[in-house]
């Protein structure tokens, strides 16, 4: 993610000299060998997807759409990104701010902690909040008692999709403020500006670009997320299925057409995070450049 | 600067978004539970002492969950429609089935786990077993309806392509050399142990008990079994849309389904000999009686039975129970030999010990020699 941006940066910046530039055909290869990839590994597929979500025609993609089990697996995907993404944006900004402005023991425990959501496959994440939650499970009975539903239920769709998408605010921050340092806070605070003053005048202002990057790739992963949300939701048609588990459900009830249309929902709410994510990063790239 | 606080509106309305969505989903998480909710506020354990007060008057609206297994989405998309309106117009009670499909075992450990399913509508009595032990409903849970508490019936046949090109026609084809054959995995799919019993109660007539004679010829067809799907649908899916394969090994009315939805490129061949399968259906007394649900839970169930429930049964290809049913559709269901699981196999716990635990028939023949 980190990589991402600096690659941006830099390919903004000043094409490189003449003669460290490659040889003519070696340069046409590697653009085509890029495009080819991209056709048939990126491009197809979405055309597949639209192309079959249209093959019955307008109404029965309209249809689809309108289907109100697939509205309320809209309904809950929104639902859960508006709670996973703000509080994955509140944990970002404290951790990133408490690892690059401050000394502590257990710093580097803390970044692979952070990490460790990246690493974990995302079946094993939801399995986890069975383990936990499940009544069967450590919790369980205690839960049961208190008449408190957390697995196969909302609750615990927006768990596993915290879980799963919870380090991302964090990696797009630290090395962001990493490189920032700490000298515009502390002439900030010589010139007597109070804690939350600094925060909203100086240390927001620096990252907001970056802050927004991360909080589109957190929101993007928390709406297409599968495999955790899959093991916790129970799959109550109209209750407990996002969209991607819609599809899926769709797909197996030979409603092809349907479950295409409604992929290409998911795949437009996509694009328009990506096209979003495409203007941040322009004025990511120009407000390193104003530095 | 005022650029930047433009931003800064943004974020706070973001997050003021944020937290009022999720108080909100927290409110209706509230008013869904059950109104003995602990955490409750005053005014709702106001209510809910009212309405324990006077049990008599129903609530208007009530809604069941029914955990059930793969192949049943249509069927009980049908049925739930027709039970909803009897309700409504019996009781004028408003009733919401929420549906949840998946492989009979995965689903049997969901509810397990907490999955809090008023009634269970599943591939194999073993599963509901596995529930019974744990509490959540009584052990002769069986016993609770007619017909072992399956209202409907079904069987294991051969699906083939288009003018069957491979000439199967029985249960010794699927050993040749170059048939492929799909079928999902015995231990998490419920129609995949019928799958397994069903050629092994062939093979057991055709050795005449012969049990290394008849693992013999277990391994061989599963030597020509390319993938094992977790599901039954998912075995479908890879038949006819993924192509592979020669045959596959169905629930009677997942392969009728599938010709129904592709019409003729495929063709339905009953084998010899096959299986009687029974799907059954339970209230899960623990959820019921928590929720207050046990009357429109068992009234539902009891529903299967009725001309109607049958009827759905039987346009969705399950063998009806109910005599009438059974007559009309009669020319649907090619009659058969079929093996029984409680004559033959010594019911479904002795059965699902020697074939499908671990260490069971089927790993020794699977793990063995692939």
């Amino acid at each position: 993610m980190a990589g991402a941006v600096t690659t941006v940066a830099s390919l903004s910046s000043e094409a490189r000299p003449k003669h460290l530039t490659e040889a003519r055909p070696v340069r046409y290869l590697l653009i085509a060998i890029a495009l080819l990839f991209i056709g048939v590994v990126i491009v197809l597929p979405m055309i597949t997807v639209l192309s079959e979500a249209f093959r019955k025609g307008w109404s029965a993609y309209m249809d689809a759409i309108r289907d109100p089990d697939a509205l309320a697996a809209l309904r809950l995907t929104l639902l859960t990104a508006a709670i996973a993404v703000p509080l994955n944006t509140i944990f970002g900004v404290a951790a990133a701010w408490g690892i690059t402005k401050f000394k502590f023991r257990g710093k580097n425990l803390l970044i692979t902690f952070i990490d460790l959501p990246f690493s974990v496959s995302p079946v094993i994440s939801g399995l986890v909040y069975i383990l936990l939650f499940g009544a069967q499970g450590f919790f369980g009975p205690w839960l049961i008692g208190h008449d408190v539903k957390i697995v196969f239920a909302i609750p615990g769709i927006v768990l596993a999709t915290m879980f799963v998408t919870f380090p991302f605010v964090a990696r797009e921050l630290l090395p962001l403020m990493e490189a920032q340092g700490v000298q515009d806070e502390e002439a900030a605070v010589s010139l007597g500006a109070k804690g939350w003053r600094t925060f909203w005048k100086v240390t927001l202002p620096n990252i907001k670009w970056g802050l927004l990057y991360g909080i589109i790739l957190c929101n993007a992963r928390a709406m297409g997320e599968f495999g955790a949300v899959s093991v916790v939701s129970g799959h109550i048609r109209g209750e407990t299925n996002t969209l991607p588990l819609h599809i899926e459900i769709l797909y197996n009830e030979y409603q092809y057409t349907a479950s295409f249309a409604v992929a290409s929902l998911l795949m437009l709410l996509a694009i328009i995070t990506l096209v979003i994510k495409g203007l941040i990063e322009g004025k990511l790239a120009s407000s390193k450049r104003g530095h | 600067m005022k650029r930047f606080k433009s931003f800064r509106l943004l974020i706070v309305a973001a997050l003021a978004m944020g937290v009022l969505s999720a108080c909100g989903s927290n409110n209706n998480s509230g008013n869904n539970a059950a109104p003995s909710d602990g955490a409750s506020s005053s005014g709702q354990s106001a209510s809910a002492s009212a309405s324990a007060s006077e049990p008599a008057k129903k609530p208007e609206s009530v809604e069941l969950l029914n955990v059930s297994y793969d192949p049943t989405r249509e069927l009980y998309e049908a049925f739930n429609k027709s039970f909803a309106d009897y309700w409504k117009q019996t009781t004028g009670q408003t009733v919401k089935i929420n549906q949840s499909h998946g492989g009979s075992g995965a689903q049997s450990r969901k509810v397990l786990d907490g999955l809090e399913a008023d009634v269970v509508t599943l591939a194999l009595a073993y599963d509901i077993d596995a529930l019974a032990d744990k509490g959540l409903l009584k052990a002769d849970w069986q016993q609770s309806f007619d017909s072992n508490s399956s209202p409907y019936t079904s069987t294991i046949v051969f699906l083939v392509r288009k003018g069957n090109p491979k000439g199967i026609k029985d249960w010794d084809d699927l050993i040749k050399k170059d048939v492929q054959v799909i079928t999902p995995n015995p231990k998490t799919s419920g129609g995949a142990r019928w799958n397994y019993l069903a050629a092994w109660g062939y093979a057991s007539k055709q050795f005449g008990g012969d049990e290394a004679k008849i693992k013999d010829f277990m391994k061989q067809l599963f030597n020509n079994v390319p993938v094992l799907d977790s599901g039954a649908r998912g075995a479908t899916t890879t038949f006819v849309e993924r192509k592979i394969g020669d045959v596959l090994l169905a629930w009677e009315n997942e392969a009728y389904l599938a010709k129904k939805e592709y019409g003729d490129e495929f063709e339905i061949v009953t084998p010899s000999l096959s299986i009687l399968a029974e799907p059954p259906v339970a209230v899960v007394d623990k959820v019921v009686d928590k929720r207050g649900t046990r009357e429109v839970a068992e009234a539902y169930l009891k529903y299967l039975y009725t001309p109607e429930g049958q009827e759905i049964a039987a346009q969705n290809f399950y063998r009806p129970r109910l005599q009438e049913v059974a007559d009309k559709y009669k020319d649907q269901f090619p009659q058969l030999n079929l093996l029984t699981i409680d004559k033959d196999f010594g019911g479904w716990k002795e059965a699902q010990k020697k074939h499908f635990e671990d260490g069971g028939t089927f790993d020794q023949i699977y793990t063995k020699g692939s």
